[in-house]
């Protein structure tokens, strides 16, 4: 029992840690959504901002520059994303290939001209220059506690910052879209600019607020990455978190309690994939990893087609808004 | 107007140079590099139109789907699953005589292409899934469920590489050095093969099947507008499911020529990212069977004259032209309207009625969240 618990408790813990970046994109991605901006482009952002971070972290040695850097490269890329949908009213999908494109390509060859070791910035050795987990007072010694003592010490302390900035992302989140007249102003463009325009409200205005909103979350979601959970960046090292985030997004139906519970299943999904290679569950005998790898895709597909519930995105979503002339 | 496509183009081989200045080498000989590995020798010749094969059987695909209004991003996933059936065929055919054995592979690689295709397809309009979402999360079920099928189904025992075994070599595709050489004329040793004749047959068919057929209008009018095409009697639901099938089928196309004509095994991620380079190709030659052939070819000398450009500059890799495809996505695809704008009050012209000039893509793939009724 007592066993039992404390490997639950680290299996939970590790589901977190791999949920914290899912959190952060999925978030992203419903500001940038709910604004009714597609965005593709999650994975794209992810890694600029997972390269930016872990170079400025490794120049500088602190983490926090590396932080801003990634922030910046992300929004950098939003931006772009933003002006192609919103100025040039341009295919929204379009764009966010060409972000994630972009992204690969671009992180790969000017890693490779400024470390030259295909692609890798160097290995984060400082103490400083990574998030590390933070044990909270006490951690150690309650690990001897039953019960509780396991939980506290290995799936409440000894996180890293951004994890608790993620879990804190998401009451915010909750709060700002469903609380606040900017909120309710978002939602509705999403749904039906033409009404926001009527008010006198600036569509342009609130469409960019949504996009920058996503840029600077994904900044956080890539810098998990190279500088929390990793020691670097690596060539294509978000491998597809983007899109699983998007697949949360759908999944969880663009609201934001939801999407915590999505990435954290996600999360979970991944670590069991991680934990049951090779080993024979009781009564189904050897679980092929892919197929839990694949679950999220699968759930998110049946989900989409109303088999489960229905994901009904936000009307306007993808179309540009034209001003009447 | 056949200029937006070449300003987008120029514009993202100029943001390209910039990259390429910006990491410390001379943009003007990365240039001079990239076209004379690509069309220098008949060796770089061969290459390019090696890959110019793969992106006009993806592009194509893209295409194909862009015209009935809708967004295939899926064709990597569908090329990768179009390996399987021709790996499936090749590996149990090995009795049958190359006339039959060959046919058969491409056939193959067709039917699984299209099954693979079809489901996101059958989900959009049966159920209103998204298609652009459906596609994305069929990509990754298709790699899932390769590597899972040749990691434990397809791999021979013993064997360490997660790689079905060899083909029987009455199972390859003719490489054309074999095809001239017939003919009497000498080409030097490259992979490329007669998928190539495929290719260009497939871009001629479906420039026919498009605008010269019953099912081609259809195709074009449920894409322009499905609602018109219920009041002239047209199934949107049918041609929508019709339509990704056939897209699926020619991104199968990628799978001839990479595993019946060059690898002669099925391999892990053989598609490399080709499929996406689809959506480059498609938006370049403006959803046009010629207009891909051209890109593609374009494409073709980006990829040859890359790998090139990367062996000699120790400062460029490969991802240069992963780069250079973004940017030909980003000015080409998503900021097309403002170049088509642009040159409308250049020239003065007036657009179309109905043109806001937002984009030159049938109506429903620039408002994706268009349901079919």
């Amino acid at each position: 029992m007592e066993d039992a618990i404390a490997s639950a408790a680290l299996i939970l813990s590790s589901s977190l840690r791999l949920s914290v970046p899912l959190i952060f994109a999925c978030l992203a991605g419903l500001w940038s959504e709910r604004a009714g901006i597609f965005d593709i482009g999650l994975e794209g952002k992810m890694l600029v901002a997972a390269f930016a971070s872990a170079a400025a972290a490794s120049a500088s040695g602190n983490a926090w520059v590396g932080l801003g850097a990634g922030i910046l490269a992300s929004l950098a890329f939003a931006l772009a994303h933003g002006f192609a949908s919103i100025e040039a009213r341009g295919n929204q999908i379009v764009s966010g290939a060409a972000v994630n494109l972009l992204a690969a390509g671009l992180t790969a060859t000017v890693g490779n001209a400024w470390y030259g070791q295909g692609g890798r910035t160097p290995q984060l050795t400082a103490a400083a220059s990574r998030f590390e987990g933070m044990a909270w007072p006490g951690a150690g010694a309650a690990g001897a506690v039953p019960v509780v003592g396991p939980i506290y010490r290995d799936l409440v302390s000894g996180h890293d910052v951004l994890t608790y900035l993620a879990l804190l992302a998401v009451p915010l989140t909750a709060f700002a879209l469903y609380r606040t007249r900017f909120g309710l102003r978002l939602r509705a463009t999403g749904e039906n600019p033409a009404a926001v325009d009527t008010a006198g409200v600036s569509v342009r205005g609130i469409r960019y607020s949504g996009v920058i909103i996503a840029g600077l979350l994904c900044g956080f979601a890539g810098t998990y990455l190279s500088v929390g959970q990793a020691a670097g960046f690596l060539t294509g090292m978000t491998a597809g978190k983007g899109f699983i985030a998007l697949a949360a997004l759908v999944f969880a139906k663009w609201r934001p309690w939801p999407a915590l519970a999505t990435c954290l299943l996600f999360g979970f999904l991944d670590a069991a994939a991680i934990r049951l290679q090779g080993t024979a569950v009781a009564g189904l005998g050897e679980i092929p990893v892919q197929a839990i790898q694949a679950l999220p895709y699968i759930l998110t597909v049946v989900l989409l087609a109303g088999f489960i519930g229905r994901a009904v995105p936000p009307k306007a979503g993808g179309i540009p808004y034209t001003k009447e002339r | 107007m056949v200029l937006v496509p070449v300003l987008a183009v120029v514009a993202a081989f100029g943001a390209g140079g910039l990259v390429v200045a910006a990491i410390g080498v001379d943009p003007w000989n990365a240039l001079r590099e990239l076209v004379g590995g690509s069309l220098g020798s008949g060796e770089g010749l061969g290459f390019t139109l090696y890959y110019a094969t793969d992106f006009i059987f993806t592009g194509l695909a893209v295409a194909l789907a862009f015209q009935g209004g809708l967004f295939n991003i899926g064709a990597e996933g569908q090329a990768y699953v179009g390996g399987l059936g021709a790996a499936l065929v090749c590996l149990h055919g090995g009795f049958l005589p190359p006339w039959i054995l060959i046919p058969a592979a491409v056939l193959g690689a067709a039917v699984f292409g299209a099954a693979w295709a079809a489901v996101p397809g059958a989900l959009q309009a049966k159920r209103g899934s998204h298609i652009v979402i459906t596609t994305i999360m069929f990509n990754f079920l298709a790699s899932t469920l390769m590597a899972y099928l040749l990691v434990n189904v397809l791999r021979p025992t013993g064997d360490m590489q997660a790689e079905s075994a060899a083909f029987p070599p009455s199972a390859t595709v003719p490489s054309m050095k074999a095809v001239l050489a017939g003919l009497g004329i000498a080409a030097p040793t490259t992979p490329l093969n007669l998928s190539f004749v495929l290719a260009l047959a497939c871009a001629l068919a479906v420039w026919v099947f498009v605008w010269r057929t019953r099912t081609g209008y259809e195709i074009r009018t449920v894409g322009q507008n499905p609602w018109a095409a219920v009041y002239g009697g047209i199934s949107p639901a049918r041609v929508t499911v019709l339509t990704m099938a056939l897209s699926g089928a020619l991104a199968g196309g990628v799978a001839v020529n990479e595993i019946t004509g060059v690898q002669n095994r099925l391999l892990l991620d053989f598609t490399s990212g080709y499929g996406f380079v689809g959506i480059a190709v498609a938006l370049m030659g403006r959803g046009h069977p010629l207009g891909v052939v051209l890109a593609s070819f374009l494409f073709g000398m980006l990829y040859q004259g890359g790998a090139e450009l990367a062996f000699d500059e120790p400062k460029i890799t490969r991802d240069m032209i992963v780069v250079v495809q973004g940017l030909v996505v980003f000015f080409a695809g998503a900021l097309e309207g403002l170049f088509r704008r642009g040159l409308a009050r250049l020239f003065a012209a007036r657009l179309g009625p109905g043109d806001k000039g937002e984009t030159s893509l049938p109506a429903r793939v620039a408002e994706p969240g268009g349901e079919v009724p």
